[in-house]
C-alpha cells in the first residue's frame, strides 16, 4: 500500500493539497508516482500571477513510458513554481511529498480545500484502485 | 458500431508474472506484463546482464509441402530462398499496393516445412492471409494457440542458456538469425538467435505446457548473473534504440517497405510477389517521405502521434515513436518527414501539446552494441 500522508488533503487524481501559511502547496502522491515509474519531465504551464480554476490542467509530468496532466485541485492565483523539478525531475521518484511539490496556490476559496478528500478517504480510493 | 467485447487472454505465463509482481495490462488482446521492477531497471538489465521477456502472444504459422516455400515467398518482399534449413530473416508482408500488412520472420525448418513469427495484433489478419494462399498449393496450421514464445536478450543471455543443461552449452555456436532444436531445463525447444532490443540473445519457442517450467528455471539461474524478467515497457524503449520497428507506430497499411528504411528487406529482383509492382513503381517515383531518428534538442519528449513541424511552424510529419532512451541518455524518437528534410544534422520541430520543441535528424540505430 502506498504512502498516505495525514497532514493534506487529496483528488482522485491522485494530487494531493497542503496548507503552508496563506498558500496550499500542490504536488502528486506516492501511488501515482508508482503507477508512472522514472519521472523524466515536469512541465509546468503556469506562473506566479495566473489564475487557476479548480480541475485544470497547469502542467504534464512526463516518465519513461507515458505522460500524464497535472490538475489544479483548487482555484486560486499561482504563488509560486517549484522551478527545481526543470532540471531535477527525479526528485518527484525520491521526495514526491515533501521537495516536489509542483505549485503553491493562494486559495480564492478556502472551503474547496475541505472538499478534497480527507486521508482515510484517500486511502479507501487506493484499495479499490489497486484491485 | 459496438465492438463486441472479447475477454483478454493469458499467456501460459501469467501466474509468473504475477508472482514476480508483474503490473498487468491489456495489449492486443492479451493480459500481459507492462513492467515488473521498473522500465529503465528493466532496460539496463538487458542492456548490461539480462532480461527475459514473455512474447507467447506473438502469433505462429506453420507451412509444410513441397510448394510451401512457394507460397511464403510470393507472400513476403524478402527473398526466402537465401535461407539454408535452420536459418531465418526478417521480412515485411504487404498487400497489393505495396503497403505493409505485417513484419514477420520466416523460418526455413526444412525445404518442405517453414515457420512465420507474425505481431500478435496482427495475427488474425496473417493467419487469414497466409491460409488463403496457402489454399490448394500447401498445408496451413496457426500454431499460435499451442506455442509458446520467450525472449532471453542481453550480453549474459548465452552464459545463462550453458546453464540450463542440455543443449545450453552448445547454444553459443548458434549464429545470428540460425535456429535449432534443443532440451533447456528438460523441456523440448526451438531456439533462434534473434531478438528485438539490439542485443545478443535467442528467442525459444515451446509447447505451452513446458513454458512455466522453462521460464521458472531461466529466471533461477540467471538471477545471480544480473537477469531481470523485463515487460513490454522496456521491450519498447530497447527495441527504439535499436531503431527496430514497431507495427502500428513506424509501420502499417498506410506505410510502404521503402519510406520506413525497409528497403533491405525489398528483393525486387526476386520472381513476382503479393506488392512487387507497386514497390517497383514507389522505387522509380521516388519517396516524398522518410522516416528519421531524432533527437530532441529542446526540452521535450516526442510521443507516438506528436506532429513534426518546419521552422514556419507548418505540418510536416508524425512522430511514430518517442521516449527517452535510457542508454543513450537522451530524448529520441522516430518519424516520418519529407525527404528533403530527413537529412542527418536537420532541425526541425516537434509539437509536443502545443510546445514547440526543438529536435535534430540524427544517424540510427541510437544505440548500437559494441560486439
Amino acid at each position: 500500500m502506498s504512502d498516505v500522508r495525514s497532514d493534506r488533503r487529496y483528488t482522485k487524481d491522485h494530487e494531493w493539497a497542503k496548507e503552508d501559511g496563506n498558500v496550499v502547496l500542490i504536488g502528486i502522491t506516492a501511488f501515482a508516482v508508482d503507477q508512472l515509474g522514472d519521472i523524466t519531465l515536469v512541465n509546468i504551464d503556469v506562473k506566479p500571477g495566473d489564475v487557476l480554476t479548480a480541475g485544470k490542467a497547469f502542467g504534464t509530468i512526463e516518465s519513461v513510458k507515458t505522460l500524464s496532466d497535472l490538475f489544479a485541485p483548487i482555484s486560486g492565483k499561482v504563488a509560486r513554481v517549484n522551478t527545481e523539478l526543470d532540471m531535477k525531475p527525479e526528485l518527484v521518484n525520491d521526495d514526491c511529498f515533501d521537495k516536489a511539490w509542483m505549485i503553491a496556490i493562494e486559495p480564492s476559496d478556502k472551503s474547496e480545500l475541505g472538499g478534497l478528500l480527507d486521508p482515510d478517504a484517500y486511502t479507501e480510493l487506493l484499495k479499490t484502485a489497486a484491485h | 458500431m459496438a465492438t463486441p467485447q472479447t475477454p483478454l487472454r493469458r499467456t501460459p505465463l501469467y501466474d509468473e508474472h504475477v508472482a514476480l509482481g508483474g503490473r498487468i495490462v491489456p495489449f492486443a488482446g492479451w493480459e500481459m506484463p507492462v513492467q515488473y521492477k521498473g522500465v529503465t531497471e528493466e532496460h539496463r538489465a538487458v542492456r548490461e546482464a539480462a532480461g527475459i521477456f514473455d512474447v507467447c502472444h506473438m502469433g505462429e504459422l506453420v507451412l509444410t509441402g513441397d510448394y510451401a516455400a512457394d507460397v511464403v515467398n510470393y507472400l513476403i518482399t524478402n527473398d526466402a530462398r537465401r535461407l539454408i534449413d535452420g536459418q531465418a530473416l526478417y521480412t515485411v508482408a504487404c498487400n497489393q499496393g505495396g503497403t505493409i500488412l505485417d513484419d514477420l520472420i520466416v523460418y526455413r525448418i526444412s525445404q518442405t516445412k517453414w515457420l512465420i513469427v507474425c505481431n500478435a495484433s496482427n495475427r488474425d489478419k496473417m493467419s487469414a492471409h497466409f491460409r488463403a494462399a496457402a489454399e490448394n498449393h500447401c498445408e496451413f496450421e496457426d500454431a499460435s494457440d499451442r506455442t509458446a514464445l520467450i525472449a532471453l536478450q542481453g550480453p549474459k543471455a548465452m552464459s545463462i542458456l550453458a546453464l540450463a543443461g542440455g543443449d545450453g552449452p552448445a547454444l553459443a555456436e548458434l549464429p545470428t538469425f540460425h535456429f535449432r532444436d534443443a532440451t533447456l531445463a528438460n523441456v523440448p525447444c526451438t531456439v533462434a538467435r534473434t531478438g528485438y532490443t539490439g542485443e545478443d540473445g535467442v528467442e525459444i519457442f515451446c509447447p505451452n505446457d513446458g513454458a512455466a517450467q522453462l521460464f521458472r528455471s531461466l529466471v533461477a539461474l540467471g538471477k545471480p548473473l544480473g537477469l531481470e524478467p523485463a515487460g513490454l515497457g522496456a521491450r519498447d524503449t530497447l527495441r527504439l534504440e535499436a531503431r527496430l520497428s514497431l507495427y502500428g507506430n513506424e509501420i502499417d497499411e498506410t506505410t510502404n517497405p521503402l519510406e520506413a528504411g525497409l528497403g533491405w528487406v525489398v528483393k525486387l529482383g526476386k520472381d513476382d510477389f503479393v506488392g512487387k509492382a507497386a514497390l517497383e513503381r514507389f522505387k522509380a517515383a521516388g519517396l516524398s517521405r522518410k522516416l528519421v531518428g531524432f533527437e530532441m534538442t529542446g526540452r521535450g519528449i516526442a510521443r507516438h502521434g506528436y506532429p513534426l513541424l518546419d521552422s514556419a511552424g507548418t505540418k510536416v510529419g508524425i512522430c511514430t515513436s518517442g521516449s527517452p532512451g535510457p542508454t543513450v541518455g537522451k530524448n529520441v524518437g522516430l518519424g516520418y518527414l519529407p525527404t528533403p528534410m530527413a537529412e542527418i544534422g536537420k532541425p526541425f520541430i516537434v509539437d509536443c501539446r502545443g510546445r514547440s520543441i526543438e529536435a535534430v535528424v540524427v544517424k540510427t540505430p541510437f544505440y548500437k552494441r559494441s560486439s
